[in-house]
């Protein structure tokens, strides 16, 4: 019993993801996802806007509960927890929001230190030479004394990224983490994802849709489109796929198995009809 | 989690304010010696009537409080009202023949039990009851009674 | 017909489950509240928010409304020839019903609705998830001292409030007016309780407190995290201190003060 459970210790895969189900209301969004995530490698799933990708991220956090299905991490059901098994176990991942979700009322510093403070007991000296190394590696040591409402969106994404790795967590979890920035900030952030997943062996994942970037850095993608995978491999194979989905989201067409308008009557009958 | 000493001395100051707020409505706006129960005593009075009297009414000697009416409640046998007094434990040396009256404040003020004291060497202790009592003045009663007499004083002449 | 009818009773439904949410996290706020003894900083910040920022509007509050009654009342008292009664009848005015009262009113436009804001907002930006994510409870860390803070906050309040209150009317009737110094405070002392007036005044606040906190962090916890959610939660929150409080109020002063 105990060998097969360090036999599965040892698996590849860190997080596994089984037939997941998820509705919001009477809507679906997961429509039976299975993903496997290996340990210490950059996996990203990719899909369109909406496609229930942040809603797959909070379902591996524990924060929202599938309709059917799990989420296994480390041989832990995740949705099979007690509070506080699952908050010893979100103890050891992180999370990079869209947002940046920085606490306004605190400081840069105060904000690195806040999850340092309350899972540990370390001595202010010691809190501070943590913070500290913490935002050396995001560049933004010497910003240390501003408020979240002096930063720019970049700069916010890299304290809330220094935030989230302050416990050196084994899971890296990034949502969203290149929109709305400017290159140069997309150029910094894909280097500390891949900086921070080697040198700390941690295990990466990403929700994105821009298809560039994330094929540049991930080791492993997945496709999501209207709450199924359709396509996984890595990013060279992706690429050749001949699924019609992953050809359009790929190479960024308008229309295609996505149509590129909203379900309606037809143009010319429509316009023929008058007013409603 | 920083909180600056500013925030913490004001925070003091704060709580402090309201205890003051506090402190003035005990000592200075209510009466906190009415609210020493312990070091009270009882005293009991029969009247025929009470008029405008109220649980909380002051009980005075000489037009000085010494404590007021507990209770008001009504003997079905004797007819009578019977009124629980509490008597500040310091006025002790009441005569055991002194009287009890209900009087009004002003022509329209409150009423009050007034103690008027006897000559007897001895002193009411906890639980006596006062013998001679004087029943409250009823105005609109002794309107009547003055029509009455003024209409029987008019038929005479 | 049938759809009007149908549409009151999802109308109804959707009360009591609101009212069976807000209970439930009234109860999870209850069973948190220990986690203030380990981290008594977090109380003293919000006390500094809710009760310290309150204090100015209680206080300019308190004094003109002192003022106010003091004016009134020894108008209408004078015809009687018993302005000497002012000061118990402002002192029980005060006491019993407007301090703890208009306290809680003011109360919720002040603080009340900067708590729901603030929490509202906080659940708008994901901070609240964000702290969910690093294993922190953010009822723990962000609603319960919030709660408390109210809780607490309520009593001194309306104990301040109806203090100047009745140095406001001291200073109209006896400064201005000509009332004697003496017996606008011997007839206050003689009449007004402590143990029934005084005392019930601040249970009043106190429940007060309790509802107006209440509310106030429901509202905010439970709002839709959008600008337009944020905003009607906050002003859900007057209107529904307000019903509460005078409610409540009708209630408690049946209670206290209906037998005499």
């Amino acid at each position: 019993m105990s060998d097969t459970r360090v036999a599965r210790q040892q698996d590849a895969m860190l997080v596994r993801i089984n037939d997941l189900h998820y509705a919001r209301g009477t809507r679906k969004i997961l429509k039976g996802i299975n993903i496997d995530i290996p340990r210490g490698k950059i996996t990203t799933i990719m899909g369109p806007s909406g496609c229930g990708k942040t809603t797959l991220l909070r379902l591996i956090g524990g924060q929202l509960r599938p309709s059917q299905g799990g989420v296994t991490i480390a041989d832990q059901n995740v949705h099979a927890l007690n509070n506080t098994d699952l908050y010893q176990l979100r103890k050891r991942m992180g999370m990079l929001f869209q947002s940046g979700a920085l606490f306004t009322h605190l400081s840069v510093f105060e904000n690195v230190a806040f999850p340092l403070r309350e899972h540990t007991n370390l001595s202010e000296s010691l809190i501070r030479a943590l913070v500290l190394m913490k935002l050396q590696a995001v560049g933004l040591r010497g910003a240390r004394r501003l408020m979240p409402a002096e930063l720019s969106g970049g700069m916010a994404r890299r304290v809330a990224l220094a935030r989230a790795i302050a416990l050196d967590p084994m899971i890296m979890m990034y949502d969203e983490p290149f929109t709305g920035q400017d290159p140069i900030t997309v150029g910094v952030i894909m280097q500390l994802i891949r900086l921070l997943n080697d040198s700390l062996g941690m295990t990466s994942i990403i929700v994105s849709h821009d298809v560039q970037e994330v094929c540049a850095i991930s080791d492993r993608l997945y496709m999501i489109s209207d709450g199924y995978v359709v396509g996984e491999g890595g990013p060279d194979q992706l690429k050749q796929s001949d699924s019609g989905w992953v050809r359009q989201f790929m190479n960024a067409l308008p229309d295609g198995p996505v149509p590129f308008h909203y379900p309606a009557p037809s143009y010319a009958q429509d316009l023929l009809q008058g007013l409603d | 989690m920083q909180t600056s000493r500013t925030v913490e001395i004001l925070v003091g100051i704060f709580i402090a304010l309201g205890m003051a707020a506090f402190f003035m409505l005990a000592m200075k706006v209510s009466n906190i010696t009415a609210f020493a129960e312990t070091d009270t005593y009882r005293l009991q009075a029969r009247f025929d009537n009470i008029g405008g009297l109220k649980e909380r009414s002051p009980v005075r000697i000489g037009g000085v409080r010494i404590g007021r009416v507990e209770s008001i409640n009504y003997d079905d046998e004797q007819l009578e009202a019977i009124v629980n007094l509490r008597i500040n434990s310091q006025h002790k040396r009441i005569p055991d023949d002194s009287a009890a009256s209900i009087y009004t404040a002003g022509l329209l003020g409150e009423q009050y039990i007034s103690l008027e004291p006897g000559g007897s060497e001895e002193f009411y202790a906890d639980g006596d009851t006062i013998d001679e009592t004087q029943s409250a003045f009823v105005l609109e009663r002794m309107v009547g009674k003055f029509l009455i007499q003024e209409a029987e004083n008019s038929e005479r002449r | 017909m049938l759809d009007w009818l149908q549409n009151i009773g999802q109308a109804g439904l959707r009360v009591f489950q609101r009212l069976g949410h807000a209970t439930l996290f009234m109860l999870q706020i209850l069973v948190s509240i220990p986690v203030l003894f380990r981290h008594p900083r977090l109380l003293i910040h919000e006390l500094y928010s809710v009760g310290v920022l309150s204090l100015a509007i209680i206080v300019i509050s308190g004094l003109t409304v002192g003022m106010v009654l003091g004016l009134q009342m020894y108008n209408t008292l004078v015809d009687f020839g018993t302005e000497d009664s002012l000061g118990p009848v402002v002192a029980l005015s005060l006491v019993r019903e407007l301090g703890p009262v208009l306290t809680a009113l003011l109360f919720s436009g002040r603080a009340g609705s900067a708590l729901t804001a603030e929490i509202g907002l906080m659940k708008a930006t994901d901070q609240l998830s964000v702290m969910e994510m690093m294993a922190v409870d953010p009822l723990k860390r962000v609603v319960v001292p919030r709660y408390m803070a109210g809780v607490i906050s309520m009593p001194l309040l309306a104990a301040m409030f109806s203090a100047v209150g009745i140095l406001g009317s001291y200073m109209v009737g006896v400064g201005m007016l000509g009332v004697d110094d003496g017996a606008f405070w011997s007839q206050m002392q003689d009449k007004v309780m402590l143990d029934e007036d005084v005392l019930n005044g601040v249970i009043k606040s106190i429940v007060f407190g309790m509802a107006a906190s209440w509310i106030a962090v429901f509202e905010g916890y439970d709002a839709v995290p959008t600008t337009e959610g944020v905003s009607r939660a906050t002003t859900r929150t007057v209107v529904h201190t307000a019903f509460a409080v005078l409610g409540l109020d009708f209630v408690l002063t049946a209670i206290m003060f209906g037998d005499q």
